[in-house]
C-alpha cells in the first residue's frame, strides 16, 4: 500500500494539471484537496483543472470527498473542469452527488440566540406549560363528572390493573424505604434528646414526622418515579403508536379512557400507601428506639400513641390525597402531550417526575403554612 | 341514507400546522361506493388530509361534507355520531396494545351498542375471520406480525359496519401477496357492503387496482394538481407532474390524445 500524495502544477496555457496517486482510501491519513484549492485561489487565475490518476492505486469515498470539494470550489471560481483524466466510477460519483441541486434553505446555519432571547424565550416556554397544565387540570374536572355521572367510556379491568400496579406493586419499595427513614429519625432523635434525659420522645418525633409530612412525602416523590414516570410512558407511547387517535375517531375521549382511570387509582392508593409508610417509619424508628434506648416496648408504643393525635393523622392522609393527585395530573399531563417521537416519549417521562416532584415540594410548603395557621 | 348526491365533499380546503402551510384550496366529492385515492409525493400532506376528514384535526379554513352536512361547523355532539360512521385503519395498525384483539374490536360495540359480552365476542370473532384470522381473538397486538396487525386494524375498523372506511397507507410495509390481498379485501367490502373507501397511498399498483377516483396534492404548489380516475390521470392528464407520477417518473412530455 502506498501513501495518497495530491499535487497541483501549471501545466500551461491556464490549465492545472492536479496529479493523484496512492492509495485513496478513508482512515488512511489522506492529504486532502486543499493543494488544489489554495492553487485555484491564487493568480493567475487557471482556466480550467484536468487530473492525472495514472499512478493512483485503490480508493472510495475519500477520494470522491476530495474531487466534490475541488469540484465546488472550482465552480465557486469560475474554472472549468475537465475530468476526463479520473477514474469511470469516481467520474460518475461525482456527477451524482452534483445532479440534483442543493434545495434551498435546505441547509442550516448555527445560530447563536443571544442571551435575553434565550431568557425571554424559557419564560414564555413555562408560561405556556403553566397554561397547559390548567388546561388539562380542567378537561380532568369535566372528565371527573362525566366518570360520575357515568357517562364515560372506561374499562373497569383498566381500573383495577391501575390500582394493582399502583397499589400492591408499589409496597416493597415503600416498606424500604419508610423503615429506613424511620430508623434514620430515630438515630437523630436518640443522639439529641439523650442528651437532656429526654430519650423516650425519640417515639414522639420519629411518629410525628412520618405520619405528619415525611409518609406522603416520600410515597408522593416514590410514586412520581414510578408511576407518574409509567403513567407518562404509557400514554406517551399510545400516542406515538396513533392509539390515542384511534380512539378519538371511535369518539371515545381519551380524558376518559385513558386519564381518569388512572388518576382513581392513584387517589385511591396514595393515602392507604402513606398510613402503611408511616406505621413502616414508626416500626423502624421503634427498633432502633428499643435498642437504643432504656424503655421498653410497651413504653415506646404507649409513647407513640400519645403523640399522635386525629387531627396529624387525617392531615397527613390530606396531604398525600393531594400529592397523588399531583403526581398522576403529571404524568397524564406529559403523556397526553408527548410528540410523536421515541425520544419525547423519553422527554414526557422526564418532565412527569420532574413536575411531579416539584408539585409535591410546593405544595407540601403551602400545606404546611396552611396547617399551622388553623392550628393543626 | 340519501341517495344521489355526493357521499363526501370537500370545499376550499386548507390546512397548516401552526403558520406552515401544508395544503391550500383542495376541493373534491367522493361518491357514495367509491374507492377514492388520496396521492401525491412524500410529505404533501396526505395523512393530514386523512386526519381532517376523519376528525381528528380541523382544517385553517374550508370545511368537509358529510352527506350535504358541514362536519367542522357542527357541534361536539353531531361530530361524534358522523364518527360513528367511520372506520379507519391506521398506519401502523394502531391496535390498543393493552387489549386483546377480540377486545380491540369489541371496544367500539360495547361503546355503542347494547349487545352482552358474549355476542360482542361473536361479532369479534366472525369480523377477525372476514380478515383472514380466525382463531387469534385472545392474542395480544404485540404477539402477532405487521401484516396480521394490518387485518386486525381493518377488522377493528370494521366493527360497527361503517359507511366510510378511511385507510392510510394499507399497503405500506405488507410484502406484495398480503398487498394485494389487502386490496382485494378493499374491493370485495365495496361490493358487498357499498362501503365508501377513502385511501391515502402512493403505492401505484393499489391505485390502480382499486382506484375510481382520486385527487392528487402537490408539496410544491401546495395545492391539488388533478383530481379523477387514476388511469385516465395516467393516460390523458394535461399535468406532467401527474402523469410523470403515476408512470414512475417515466412519462413522455405530451399526453397522449383523449
Amino acid at each position: 500500500m502506498s501513501a495518497a500524495a495530491i499535487t497541483a502544477n501549471d501545466a500551461g496555457a491556464g490549465t492545472v494539471q492536479v496529479a493523484l496517486s496512492g492509495d485513496w482510501l478513508l482512515g488512511h491519513g489522506l492529504p486532502g484537496p486543499d493543494p488544489v484549492l489554495d492553487r485555484l485561489r491564487k493568480a493567475p487565475k487557471p482556466s480550467s483543472v484536468a487530473f492525472d490518476t495514472g499512478s493512483l492505486g485503490d480508493w472510495d469515498t475519500g477520494l470522491v470527498t476530495a474531487l466534490v470539494a475541488i469540484h465546488r470550489s472550482a465552480e465557486a471560481n469560475g474554472v472549468q473542469v475537465d475530468d476526463a483524466g479520473l477514474p469511470e466510477g469516481a467520474r460518475r460519483l461525482v456527477a451524482l452527488a452534483f445532479a440534483v441541486k442543493e434545495r434551498e434553505g435546505a441547509r442550516r446555519t448555527d445560530e447563536r440566540t443571544p442571551f435575553l432571547q434565550r431568557i425571554g424565550e424559557s419564560t414564555l416556554d413555562a408560561w405556556n406549560a403553566g397554561k397547559e397544565l390548567l388546561a388539562f387540570v380542567g378537561e380532568m374536572i369535566l372528565s371527573a363528572r362525566r366518570f360520575f355521572t357515568g357517562k364515560a367510556t372506561y374499562l373497569r379491568s383498566d381500573i383495577l390493573l391501575h390500582i394493582e400496579e399502583a397499589g400492591a406493586d408499589a409496597l416493597p419499595i415503600v416498606t424500604l424505604i419508610s423503615f429506613l427513614i424511620g430508623m434514620i429519625f430515630a438515630f437523630v432523635g436518640v443522639m439529641q434528646l439523650n442528651m437532656f434525659g429526654a430519650g423516650i420522645f425519640t417515639a414522639n418525633l420519629v411518629a410525628l414526622a412520618m405520619v405528619r409530612e415525611m409518609s406522603a412525602i416520600m410515597t408522593g416523590i416514590i410514586m412520581a418515579g414510578r408511576t407518574g414516570a409509567a403513567y407518562a410512558a404509557q400514554i406517551g407511547t399510545m400516542k406515538v403508536n396513533e392509539e390515542v387517535d384511534a380512539l378519538s375517531t371511535l369518539g371515545i375521549n381519551p380524558m376518559d379512557f385513558l386519564v381518569t382511570p388512572r388518576v382513581i387509582a392513584l387517589i385511591l392508593m396514595m393515602p392507604l400507601l402513606s398510613l402503611y409508610s408511616s406505621l413502616m417509619g414508626i416500626l423502624g424508628g421503634m427498633l432502633v428506639g428499643l435498642i437504643m434506648l432504656d424503655v421498653s416496648l410497651q413504653q415506646y408504643v404507649q409513647q407513640t400513641i400519645s403523640a399522635v393525635g386525629l387531627n396529624s393523622l387525617f392531615g397527613g392522609l390530606f396531604k398525600s390525597l393531594v400529592y397523588g393527585i399531583l403526581v398522576a395530573l403529571a404524568g397524564c399531563q406529559q403523556g397526553i402531550a408527548c410528540g410523536s417521537s421515541a425520544m419525547a416519549v423519553g422527554q414526557a417521562t422526564t418532565q412527569a417526575v420532574v413536575r411531579g416532584i416539584v408539585l409535591i415540594v410546593v405544595s407540601a410548603s403551602v400545606l404546611t403554612v396552611i396547617y399551622i395557621n388553623l392550628g393543626i | 341514507m340519501p341517495e344521489g348526491g355526493p357521499h363526501i365533499v370537500a370545499k376550499d380546503l386548507t390546512m397548516a400546522y401552526g403558520d406552515f402551510l401544508i395544503q391550500q384550496n383542495l376541493n373534491f366529492e367522493i361518491r357514495r361506493g367509491e374507492v377514492f385515492i388520496i396521492m401525491g409525493g412524500s410529505g404533501c400532506g396526505k395523512s393530514t388530509l386523512l386526519k381532517i376528514m376523519i376528525g381528528l384535526k380541523s382544517p385553517k379554513t374550508g370545511d368537509v361534507f358529510y352527506d350535504g352536512k358541514a362536519f367542522w361547523a357542527s357541534s361536539k355532539q353531531e361530530q361524534v355520531a358522523v364518527k360513528r360512521k367511520f372506520g379507519t385503519l391506521f398506519q401502523s395498525g394502531a391496535l390498543w396494545s393493552g387489549m386483546t384483539l377480540a377486545e380491540n374490536i369489541g371496544l367500539a360495540l360495547k361503546q355503542y351498542t347494547d349487545l352482552d359480552d358474549a355476542e360482542i365476542r361473536e361479532v369479534a370473532a366472525y369480523k377477525l375471520a372476514l380478515v383472514g384470522l380466525a382463531g387469534f381473538e385472545d392474542f395480544y397486538p404485540s404477539e402477532i406480525s405487521g401484516g396480521m396487525k394490518k387485518r386486525a386494524g381493518l377488522a377493528r375498523g370494521m366493527a360497527m359496519d361503517p359507511d366510510i372506511l378511511f385507510f392510510d397507507e394499507p399497503s405500506a410495509g405488507l410484502d406484495p401477496i398480503s398487498a394485494k390481498l389487502l386490496d382485494d379485501l378493499i374491493l370485495e367490502l365495496r361490493d358487498s357492503l357499498g362501503t365508501t373507501v377513502v385511501v391515502v397511498t402512493h403505492e401505484l399498483e393499489s391505485i390502480f387496482a382499486i382506484g375510481d377516483n382520486s385527487v392528487f396534492l402537490d408539496p410544491v404548489t401546495k395545492t391539488q394538481l388533478a383530481t379523477g380516475n387514476p388511469k385516465e390521470l395516467r393516460d390523458h392528464s394535461p399535468n406532467f407532474d401527474v402523469r410523470n407520477f403515476l408512470m414512475r417518473g417515466t412519462a413522455p412530455q405530451e399526453a397522449s390524445a383523449a
